[in-house]
């Protein structure tokens, strides 16, 4: 292993700008005679806009334009678009309806865009927004995940009756009735999947430009997928084709999914800046990025396991609903489907699984991906139903797993899914070890001395990563492929500009890509550099999610690297004067297979510009070569998370005391950088099990819309973490890599949730398991104990 | 447009700026001080944290005004020239950042802390000492590393010069 290359825990390149406050980020960026953008959200969750006057408002200080859903529409500007067709199970397509950028008629959600207020300040604008005069006709509000399906909902969009979207399936009805029919033990779970609002700490923002002489437009936003935005915004929202439309992501500040989506905001700043004749920028403040970001989650769902006498699983059938808000996102369709019901046979030999999922609209803000994005959702119905399992059938929860795991791969799940590589009792081992599992009883016996509960639950996930097949894909009704593409340019010099579609907003892309590329081609890392974010540089791309930059990105990356070192291997016969195929590549030297003859990589790459040794009808100058990557499968990181926690049963105060990880995440390029995915992940579902919930009240009126009101993880709420990994190399690309981004979050709820109900001692606790929740949780049993 | 004065990174610094402005825009869009960055509206997440008169403040939450002669440093004054400040370099060895929007402000209030407290942190004084800066990214489990490590290299430094 090179001191740079894949495998060492190189200390990120990026940090120099980001701890010295030179970091990029979109609101860094001011644009000459740029203007200021503010939206006017709507206050109700659901109405009809009867007038907008905005002529007290035009006359305000500073005012340069106010638009409306009528300039929007006059224009012919498109609505924002859901990429992923879903069809239920009756054979009908998705009831998706109309998004338009500034309302049309109607609002749908407490934040929902009727105009924007565009002026020399920001200041200006706000105050001028105040004067905007909208009278609206307030409707009745649908805000309830469970019942706005039912009848005398109020209905949200006239194209989808009962305000459902789809009623999908998967999986085999019959084969699964009759696994229940035949079962010794079944268990039932009731499962709210807590909606969460993503935050990133670098609020959203964009600024749009229109160069009039060229006629080209720029939009500079907060995005994890760049050319993705630039395809919406070309070829359905139509602003411009995309060589007339240059997209921008400079340094995001985090995404965790919700910097996917294509939104209004960036919409409305790149056609307002040729409306107007200037840059407009918006920067989201904290409650609209509360209000109107895409939240994540929220699910409803009733769960049920089978399980024989001997404790094997005969079956597993869920019902969710899912809601997704007012309007469909980018990929919101395809989140409780094919991210979420996929995954459901969890690490275990399942004969037999059924899930129906409906999709719902609510007068709330937009649902789509989150960290984990469909797949914590599964996770966390799979390990609630085999640890409650257990406890019901009186078997030790480590033992029924390991019991049912799959064993041998490859293994084609009922649920569409073929894994390929795993080690789960593995990882089992390993994390029980560490953990201390066999010492836990004496730590809870001390605890009970001292008046606490004490509790430990496991969770053992899988994720679906690497996305993903774009032939699959589509045939699941994508509107893209999923590959990645890259470009690999050798300067005269040796240095190296690595071209890549995937962005990085915290994942240390310039660090571990640079990694690839310094242990392959045997250069110093700092002859490296990785561009990425801007379509201008790099032609096309899909971007960062789903922990595909590793898996899919930098397999990309190792294809074009592939092509570089057969260009250079020609290069290198020409100027030692031997047949390419005799030319060796290795450590940085090309030697000629048998001799001492050697050249070394920067000497080549010189070599291959200045075409002295060779005519450019026997090769090609230069040294410059591109891939797409198309992967074969879907990655498949694994593991089990063990969260140990305390309780004090006056206060329901819950501590975690011990937190042990054991991932399988194949082939780790920077052991570092991976150990901070996880520390991320699990503390986001820790978030999502104890800290963070997202209220609406019956008005849809959004109750936690600030730090205040919506409990962020912090520093004290979380202890340090055992992060450990064992490694089964993926099989289906050419690194071996999993991914490892999501896996915390997907993880760790479960794993929380299991370990208070152990402690409490029954099964009735919601998330997030707020002091309340547990104390409530605490007394009903002590109160059940009492009883007996 | 009343007019306000402060040092800012040692350099005197003179404007006129609306009353209402905060010294966060006063930093970022006057000075083009873009390090210091705002992370939410309610004085929570420490994203804007600077040092007034050596102490470290939320700069979204004063108005520019009331730093009229205030000694200020920012992220971009915090190291020596070329040569990082101790902590700047432990969130780099530690990997105490991932997307480093937060960095700048858990930076200021780290030096803060080791200011105050002295080199020898331990983990639940720095989580407690970290109720007002948040991260989305890191799970903190690095951060707290890399304060407790910045703290004891600062202290360090300073036994050694003297």
């Amino acid at each position: 292993m090179s001191v740079t290359g894949i495998g060492a825990s190189v200390r990120r390149r990026e940090d120099l700008r980001f701890i010295t406050g030179k970091g990029r980020y979109t609101d860094d960026i001011n644009q000459p005679g740029q203007a200021c953008a503010y939206f006017l959200r709507s206050p109700h969750a659901h109405a009809r806009i009867e007038k907008i006057d905005t002529s007290a408002a035009a006359g305000m200080p500073g005012v340069v334009a106010i638009l409306t859903g009528d300039d929007i529409a006059k224009d012919k500007v498109g609505g924002l678009i859901c990429g992923w067709a879903i069809t239920s199970k009756d054979g009908s397509a998705m009831k998706a309806g109309a998004h338009p950028a500034l309302a049309q008629g109607k609002v749908r959600y407490v934040g929902d865009q009727v105009a924007v207020v565009i002026a020399e300040t920001l200041a200006e604008a706000k105050d001028a927004a105040e004067k905007v005069a909208v009278s609206y006709e307030v409707l009745p509000a649908s805000v309830d995940t469970a019942r706005t399906a039912a009848a005398g909902a109020a209905q949200i969009h006239d194209v989808a009756p009962n305000n459902t979207i789809y009623q999908w399936h998967l999986g085999d009805k019959a084969a699964t009735d009759a696994a229940f029919a035949k079962a010794a033990h079944v268990t039932r779970l009731e499962i709210v999947n807590n909606r969460l609002v993503p935050n990133p700490m670098e609020p959203r923002a964009a600024i749009g430009d229109y160069d009039a002489g060229t006629q080209t437009f720029t939009l500079y936003t907060t995005s994890q997928n760049p050319h993705v935005a630039r395809l919406v915004l070309s070829a359905f929202i139509g602003i411009a084709p995309e060589h007339k439309l240059r997209v921008i992501a400079p340094d995001v500040g985090g995404g965790f999914g919700s910097k996917i989506f294509i939104y209004a905001e960036e919409t409305v700043c790149v056609w307002a800046a040729k409306k107007v004749g200037r840059p407009v920028k918006w920067t989201s403040d904290r409650t609209e990025a509360f209000l109107a970001d895409a939240h994540g989650r929220d699910h409803v769902t009733h769960a049920e396991l089978a399980l024989d006498g001997a404790g094997k699983i005969l079956g597993l059938r869920v019902k969710t609903t899912a809601n997704l808000g007012a309007y469909m996102s980018t990929f919101s369709s395809s989140v409780p489907t094919y991210l979420y019901a996929p995954l459901l046979s969890g690490q275990y030999a399942i004969p037999a699984i059924y899930a129906e999922v409906d999709a719902v609209y609510t007068n709330t803000a937009p649902v789509d991906a989150y960290r984990g994005a469909g797949r914590p959702e599964a996770t966390f119905v799979v390990e609630r139903l085999i640890e409650v399992a257990a406890r019901e059938t009186h078997r030790d929860p480590a033992d029924l797993r390991r019991q049912n795991f799959i064993t041998k791969f490859p293994h084609q799940t009922p649920v569409i899914m073929t894994y390929d590589a795993g080690d789960y009792a593995g990882a089992l081992d390993k994390a029980l070890k560490a953990a201390d599992y066999a010492g836990f009883a004496a730590r809870k016996a001390a605890a009970a001395r001292k008046g606490r509960l004490r509790g430990i639950g496991l969770c053992a996930y899988i994720e679906a990563c690497g996305i993903a097949p774009s032939a699959a894909v589509g045939s699941l009704g994508a509107g893209v492929g999923l590959w990645e593409s890259a470009e690999v340019r050798v300067n005269p010099v040796g240095t190296v500009e690595i071209l890549t579609g995937s962005h990085s907003h915290g994942q240390g892309h310039e660090t571990t890509f640079a990694q690839l590329v310094s242990g392959r081609l045997g250069i110093p890392i700092e002859n490296v550099s990785i561009v990425h974010g801007d379509t201008d540089k790099v032609q096309f791309g899909m971007g960062t999610y789903g922990s595909r930059s590793g898996a899919v990105g930098m397999s990309a990356i190792s294809k074009a690297l592939d092509k570089i070192e057969a260009k250079a291997k020609k290069v290198a016969g020409y100027v030692l004067e031997a047949s390419s195929e005799d030319i060796e590549f290795k450590d940085g030297k090309f030697t000629v297979k048998g001799t001492d003859k050697a050249i070394d990589f920067g000497s080549i790459a010189l070599q291959a510009y200045i075409a002295h040794k060779f005519s450019g009808q026997e090769l090609e100058p230069g040294l410059k070569e591109g891939a797409f990557y198309d992967p074969t499968n879907f990655t498949f990181p694994a593991g089990v998370h063990v969260c140990e926690v305390e309780i004090d049963p006056d206060t329901g105060a819950t501590r975690i005391e011990r937190w042990t990880a054991v991932d399988d995440f194949g082939v780790l390029i920077n052991p570092m950088i991976v150990e901070g995915q996880v520390h991320g992940g699990i503390a986001q579902g820790v978030g999502q099990a104890m800290l963070e919930n997202t209220v609406y009240n019956a008005d849809g009126q959004l109750v936690t819309a600030s730090y205040m009101d919506y409990q962020m993880p912090r520093a004290d709420d979380l202890p340090s973490f055992t992060v450990q990994t064992i490694e089964t190399r993926c099989p289906s690309n050419p690194l071996g890599i999993k991914g490892c981004g999501e896996a915390g979050a997907i993880a760790a709820p479960a794993a929380v949730i299991n370990a208070i109900t152990d402690a409490v001692g029954h099964e009735n606790v919601a998330m997030p398991a707020t002091p309340q929740v547990v104390w409530r949780a605490a007394q009903s049993a002590a109160t059940k104990v009492a009883a007996e | 447009m009343p007019a306000v004065g402060m040092t800012v990174n040692g350099k005197k610094v003179q404007a006129n700026v609306e009353a209402r402005t905060l010294l966060v825009q006063f930093l970022r869009d006057h000075l083009r001080l873009t390090g210091t960055h705002v992370g939410c509206d309610t004085s929570q997440c420490g994203a804007c944290v600077v040092h007034l008169d050596g102490q470290a403040i939320k700069s979204c939450t004063i108005f520019a005004l009331s730093c009229e002669a205030a000694q200020i440093t920012t992220i971009e004054g915090l190291a020596n020239g070329e040569q990082l400040h101790p902590m700047q370099e432990a969130f780099r060895e530690h990997h105490g950042l991932q997307c480093g929007f937060c960095t700048p402000g858990m930076i200021m209030t780290a030096v803060d802390m080791a200011n105050r407290l002295g080199g020898g942190l331990d983990e639940a004084t720095i989580r407690d000492e970290l109720e007002g800066n948040i991260c989305r990214c890191t799970g903190y489990h690095n951060i707290v590393k890399a304060i407790a490590a910045g703290a004891r290299a600062m202290h360090g430094q300073a036994k050694a010069a003297e």
